[in-house]
């Protein structure tokens, strides 16, 4: 069943986004992700223009990190202190990001940039989880085993604006969480990708966050960056399918609440090799877009005025 | 987006035709379309609409479809570095988002190609202008492939299609919109053809729209985007907080 997309203008089948959204939920349930980096390609590939891709899966992101989000809140595992610094940098960077995205589609290599950025960010992300995760299983087959350092002090903790984080019991430069929310909100801007995956390793080996405080404090912030770029990319650009969203998002939430009761009996190792794969298969194609040559070179779109 | 016109007016405009037609013989050319109002819904994939008319007389009819003028940019894709960039670009005024051309026998049988030029029928006589200074050869690679795109979409005809003639002065032709048809209001110019010349001609609009819960949220998402995007924004947070509802106590 097909069904028609106001935004994008486009039919798509009703059914493959449900399923779309909920292999992506599923995932981001399993490994603990946003899901963000998976979906946008995702669109991209089955025909959504990039831009509306990137807008509208931050518009499906507000709602599946609110879902996350509760689940932490519920349990105690949210630092809000520390969400709203990363908020305040969030909000600035998905300002930037989104003036940014303005400016490429004017000049006609929005495209371009979305594809690279994935490119460079799939590809580090992907090769990074099959190095840790090979490391793991093959630490698994060895008895005893390395013990981790526990959270040490670094100079960039040392830098001016020295705050308090009660929860997660640090006494650290607000600059730092102020600094990632920023990058976190550009990347959300110009991918429609919460960035959990630079934020979560970021937090807990840049800011020495306890590591149960992560995923909650991240998906906390996340919810109103991904409603600020949302709101911004409306406004500005015009590429919010508030439709395409929703359909997403039916599919996501019961992918992810099932992904997560999933993912908590099952072996991590294998799983994140599995993951780490997939994503480095997606940057490979997105690769292969890139570089072979195009049937046509010409491309056309009908701008308004 | 141009606003839909309100369906009675094209009606009415035709009204007077369609009466007068049977009366007096001496009108040469009457023609109307079983649907002045191609409504784009969820479950939209394309429609048909039945164009039929009569002549006062043997004679050819070549129809021509155009959807509302835009401006287009065409980019052209080079190769920089290994990887597909566009680099060239230009912008075409006055394009329209929407063509097709029937006629009753092929074209160049009926008319010289001065003729087709005058009334734009066909693709090579469409005039869209270029305001960047360009040479002649680099517009007509640019018009070249614009063309091609919106054929390769379905926006723009490969061929000629068929105009059917039922005896001497009846005569039908079926329009296909495809699933991707532009919205607006659209122009349906159908000519008659008598040795070689244009001796009657017929304009009427038809309006192609969205309908129903699309077409609001779309005109929402333009006229008030602001608030567009607070309301996408809440019924996101609002369907993940329901979502999690049922599991609140996992």
């Amino acid at each position: 069943m097909d069904i028609y997309l106001p935004i994008a203008a486009i039919s798509l089948d009703v059914f493959v986004l449900l399923a779309l959204g909920g292999v992506v939920g599923f995932l981001s349930g399993v490994f603990g992700v946003g899901g963000g980096f998976l979906l946008t390609p995702f669109l991209i590939f089955i025909g959504v223009p990039h831009a509306i891709a990137v807008a509208s899966s931050a518009n499906q992101l507000v709602g599946a990190s609110v879902s996350g989000a509760l689940a932490h809140w519920r349990r105690g595992n949210v630092d809000l202190q520390m969400g709203l610094v990363m908020l305040a940098g969030g909000f600035a960077g998905s300002a930037v990001g989104v003036w940014f995205f303005g400016v490429l589609r004017r000049i006609g290599q929005i495209d371009l940039a979305i594809s690279l950025a994935y490119v460079l960010l799939l590809g580090t992300l992907g090769t990074l989880m099959l190095i840790e995760s090979t490391r793991a299983i093959l630490r698994l087959r060895r008895p005893g085993g390395v013990r981790r350092k526990l959270h040490q002090h670094i100079w960039l903790h040392g830098l001016p604006l020295k705050m308090r984080f009660r929860r997660s019991k640090l006494y650290i430069s607000a600059l730092l969480p102020l600094a990632l929310g920023f990058f976190g909100g550009v990347l959300s801007a110009v991918l429609g990708v919460g960035g959990g995956f630079v934020m979560v390793p970021a937090m807990i080996y840049m800011l020495g966050m306890p590591t149960a405080m992560v995923p909650g404090t991240s998906l906390f912030q996340i919810i109103f960056v991904a409603a600020s770029v949302t709101v911004l990319q409306a406004v500005e650009n015009g590429t919010v399918d508030a439709v395409l969203a929703l359909v997403l998002l039916v599919g996501g939430v019961i992918g992810a609440q099932l992904g997560t009761r999933f993912g908590t009996r099952l072996r991590g190792e294998q799983l994140r090799a599995l993951l780490a794969l997939l994503v480095l298969g997606i940057a490979l194609k997105l690769v292969v877009d890139l570089t072979v040559k195009p049937v046509d070179p010409y491309t056309i779109e009908a701008v308004s005025e | 987006m141009s606003r839909p016109l309100p369906l009675p007016l094209p009606l009415l405009l035709l009204l007077p035709l369609v009466l007068a037609a049977p009366a007096r013989a001496a009108e040469p050319l009457v023609a109307d379309l079983t649907n002045h109002l191609v409504a784009i819904t969820t479950g939209f994939t394309g429609t048909n609409v039945v164009l039929f008319g009569a002549t006062d007389g043997p004679g050819d009819v070549v129809v021509v479809v155009r959807g509302p003028d835009h401006d287009v940019v065409v980019r052209r894709k080079s190769r920089v570095g290994g990887i597909w960039m566009n680099k060239r670009q230009m912008t075409f005024q006055g394009v329209p988002s929407y063509y097709e051309l029937l006629s009753s026998k092929p074209l160049d049988d009926i008319m010289p190609a001065a003729v087709q030029g005058f009334h734009q029928i066909g693709l090579p006589f469409m005039r869209m202008s270029v305001i960047e200074k360009r040479s002649p050869e680099d517009i007509a690679e640019f018009r070249a492939a614009l063309m091609r795109q919106q054929q390769r979409e379905g926006l723009y005809p490969t061929g000629v299609g068929r105009v059917s003639f039922l005896g001497d002065r009846l005569f039908h032709a079926t329009l296909t919109f495809p699933a991707n048809v532009p919205t607006g209001t659209y122009r349906l110019e159908v000519f008659l053809v008598r040795n070689g010349q244009v001796v009657s001609g017929q304009t009427s609009p038809l309006v192609v729209s969205q309908v129903g819960i699309d077409a609001e949220v779309n005109d929402f998402a333009n006229r008030r985007a602001l608030l567009y995007g607070f309301v996408a924004v809440i019924g996101a947070a609002m369907a993940g907080w329901l979502a999690s509802l049922p599991f609140r106590n996992a």
